[in-house]
């Protein structure tokens, strides 16, 4: 098992110091440390059990069963496709399809650049405008391949841009 | 005077662009000199729209939509030249929002207030007639107990928005019955319907409505602590909610001593992680609990041993936020909307491959034909509809032959469908219905919490026997499989997940047999 960095610790011991007195404090304490770690490192999980006062096997256990959480680091940006009922009635089949063969990767994969995780999602909510992409916090609506592949030149710009745009902000 | 700018702040609104829109009306009127005021108000649901900009004139809203960024131009150009009389003057000019047929046409009870108010702002709740029913609550509280409350809410005839349709005054006077020290509130916003927005739309375009739902559920069973259990999915209701509760505590509605009536409510919003099967009440509060979204057997029933094992009121969004307008205007307000036993208004969602998709809200009585051609305009794509899904995943897929059927709890159930949360998703004919039960087989593989084995081992079975079917391997014997494995789910299941995963599929033999007998034309197997 991958060791913890310091910073890594330091986010997983004070999550758990912070809110273990919660009722039913398991899931607030896995958000939190996946808001900002980006995923639950596996050497966390000793840590938030003995916290908790459980094993460390029910901690896997509640992590494995819910499709948010993630033990594996994803990359830049977490790209979801709905694939649910009113997603796939506007096409999203054939949307998924694009999308994997442009990024080169199935669902649950990360892209060789670091660039791109894709996970499937049912339902975001959008669905009197799909099909919906999700990327980080962000949905997308009516989307095609040909505005994924914008959007996606977009991001991996981004931080030139942002770069630019702070000089011409003031 | 500046004039007052609303752009909607929903995640459809802003999947359609509307920050991009505000930040250039921001930009533009800048330029052109325009003293603007830009609002970022919650959507009024009428998502062909959006985005949907309105411009406060003297003669009411005027709206403009759907708007990109490139129409700002044009449009604050249109503003400086002609005051507010556009008509005729832009071409995304639509008039009055309120006269727009698809919202005129309406009965907005729990929507009244979506799309007009700022989500943000507890001064433009409270303007348009937010808190009227805590205020009626407390009063009751002190002339008729907390039993005044219940009697208001069983007397609006209120049922739940989840598959069972069970009454919420029901409910509730079990948890006020049941002695205990703690009670708890529990609001199940896990919308995880596909063609379902609603819960949504309510939390992000008028949270404190919600809000004064709970508190009022707090007050009529003697429960101080409300979670609001809310999807991962939903990252804008989450943080408008959160602000929302920030407020309402800041101006003294939640926290101890509510408006100095010495009653005291808490409320959290605590964040599922995408499991659809927590969307079941016994799972959600499992996983409140902090454990595995696994399904409890009932009895208990929550309303007895819910959260941490004490009387718990598990009701939906639409539910809770219903009933500060049976509070305000009174049980029998509500109920004299409606038909049968299914009272007051149902907020339908218009969804998937449909030309104005959005939220309808109408007593219930309406057919889904007229909401489906009437409202919604027919299909997106402009081919024939071919077959319109009702109640989510688990609702059953609906033939033209059942498309005049009345929303209606017992009209749908006497055609083997679901009207559930109220979702509607419409196909078109390039629809491969086969498809679609596989699919419905396949989502409850991947979503079964796995506690029983018909869920858990009959929907991959599911997924193998269709496949077996749509490839001609044994078709009819297969079909006669299938037709028992959906008997075996149906009946042996624990929850609603396995127990209903049939509904689509058993609608998909009996209407669309076609799709699944059809000759094989090449390989049509997937994944």
């Amino acid at each position: 098992m991958t060791k913890l960095s310091e910073q890594q610790y330091q986010v997983v011991v004070k999550s758990v110091a912070d809110k273990k007195a919660l009722p039913g404090a398991l899931l607030p304490i896995l958000h939190d440390i996946q808001d900002q770690l980006g995923y639950i490192p596996k050497a966390a999980i000793d840590i938030i059990a003995a916290g908790l006062k459980q094993t460390a096997a029910e901690i896997y256990g509640v992590i494995s069963f819910y499709h948010h959480f993630r033990l594996d680091k994803p990359g830049n940006h977490l790209v979801e496709i709905c694939r649910a009922e009113a997603c796939q009635a506007m096409g999203s089949e054939a949307l998924e399809q694009e999308i994997k063969s442009k990024l080169g990767i199935d669902y649950h994969q990360t892209s060789k650049d670091n660039n791109v995780s894709l996970e499937p999602v049912y339902c975001l909510g959008n669905c009197a405008c799909g099909p919906s992409v999700k990327v980080g916090e962000r949905v997308y609506g009516r989307m095609s391949g040909e505005k994924f592949s914008q959007l996606m030149d977009k991001l991996s710009t981004y931080v030139v841009e942002l770069g630019q745009g702070e000089n011409h902000a003031s | 005077m500046p004039v007052k700018i609303y752009i909607p702040c929903d995640t459809t609104a802003l999947a359609m662009g509307a920050d991009e829109v505000a930040k250039t009306v921001e930009f533009q009127s800048r330029e052109a000199g325009l003293s603007a005021d830009i609002i970022r108000n919650g959507s009024r649901g009428l998502f062909y729209l959006e985005p949907l900009v309105e411009v406060a004139t003297a003669r009411g809203r005027i709206a403009f939509g759907p708007v990109e960024p490139e129409d700002v131009p044009g449009l604050i150009e249109t503003l400086m030249e002609h005051g507010d009389v556009f008509e005729g003057k832009h071409p995304l000019y639509l008039g009055l929002t309120e006269e727009i047929p698809y919202l005129a046409r309406q009965q907005r009870l729990t929507f009244a207030r979506a799309g007009i108010i700022d989500p943000f702002s507890i001064a433009d709740y409270q303007a348009h007639d937010g808190f009227e029913g805590l205020k009626r609550a407390l009063a009751l509280i002190d002339s008729a107990g907390p039993q005044g409350i219940v009697d208001e809410v069983k007397n609006s005839g209120l049922r739940g928005r989840g598959g069972a349709a069970f009454p919420t005054g029901i409910k509730w006077q079990t948890v006020l019955d049941t002695p205990a020290e703690q009670k708890y509130i529990v609001c199940n916003a896990d919308e995880g319907d596909s063609g379902t927005f609603a819960d949504r739309l309510l939390m992000e375009a008028d949270p404190f409505t919600l809000i004064e739902g709970m508190i009022i559920a707090g007050l009529a069973v003697g429960a101080n602590q409300g979670y609001i259990y809310l999807r991962s999915e939903y990252p804008q209701a989450d943080k408008i909610l959160n602000q929302a509760i920030k407020t309402a505590y800041a101006q003294g509605y939640l926290g101890k001593n509510i408006q100095g009536s010495g009653q005291h409510f808490d409320l959290e919003v605590r964040l599922g992680a995408g499991a659809y099967i927590c969307g079941e009440e016994t799972s959600l509060l499992e996983s409140l609990e902090g454990k595995r979204g696994l399904v409890r057997a009932k009895p208990p029933l929550p309303a007895i041993e819910g959260l941490f094992g004490l009387p718990t009121i598990v009701n939906n969004v639409i539910s809770l936020a219903s009933v500060p307008v049976i509070l305000a205007k009174g049980g029998d307000y509500y109920r004299d909307y409606g038909m049968g036993r299914s009272r007051g208004t149902l907020p339908v969602q218009l969804a998937g491959n449909i030309k104005q998709g959005g939220l309808v809200e109408l007593a219930f009585g309406e057919t889904l034909h007229n909401l489906v051609f009437d409202f919604g305009g027919g299909t997106f794509s402009g081919k024939p509809a071919k077959a319109i899904q009702v109640g989510g995943p688990l609702g059953a897929y609906l033939p033209q032959a059942q498309w005049h059927t009345p929303l209606d709890y017992e009209a749908f159930a006497a055609n083997n469908a679901v009207l559930g949360h109220g979702g509607v998703v419409v196909f078109d004919t390039s629809v491969d219905m086969a498809k679609q039960a596989r699919f419905a087989m396949e989502f409850c593989k991947i979503e079964s919490c796995g506690k029983c084995t018909p869920c858990r081992i009959g929907s991959v079975r599911g997924v193998e026997v269709i496949d077996k079917i749509i490839s001609h391997d044994n078709q009819e014997q297969n079909l006669e499989l299938l037709n028992d494995l959906c008997d075996t789910m149906e009946l042996g299941s624990l929850c609603a997940m396995g127990g209903m995963t049939p509904y689509p599929v058993r609608s998909v033999i009996e209407h669309f047999s076609g799709d699944l007998l059809k000759t094989v034309t090449g390989n049509e197997q997937q994944e």
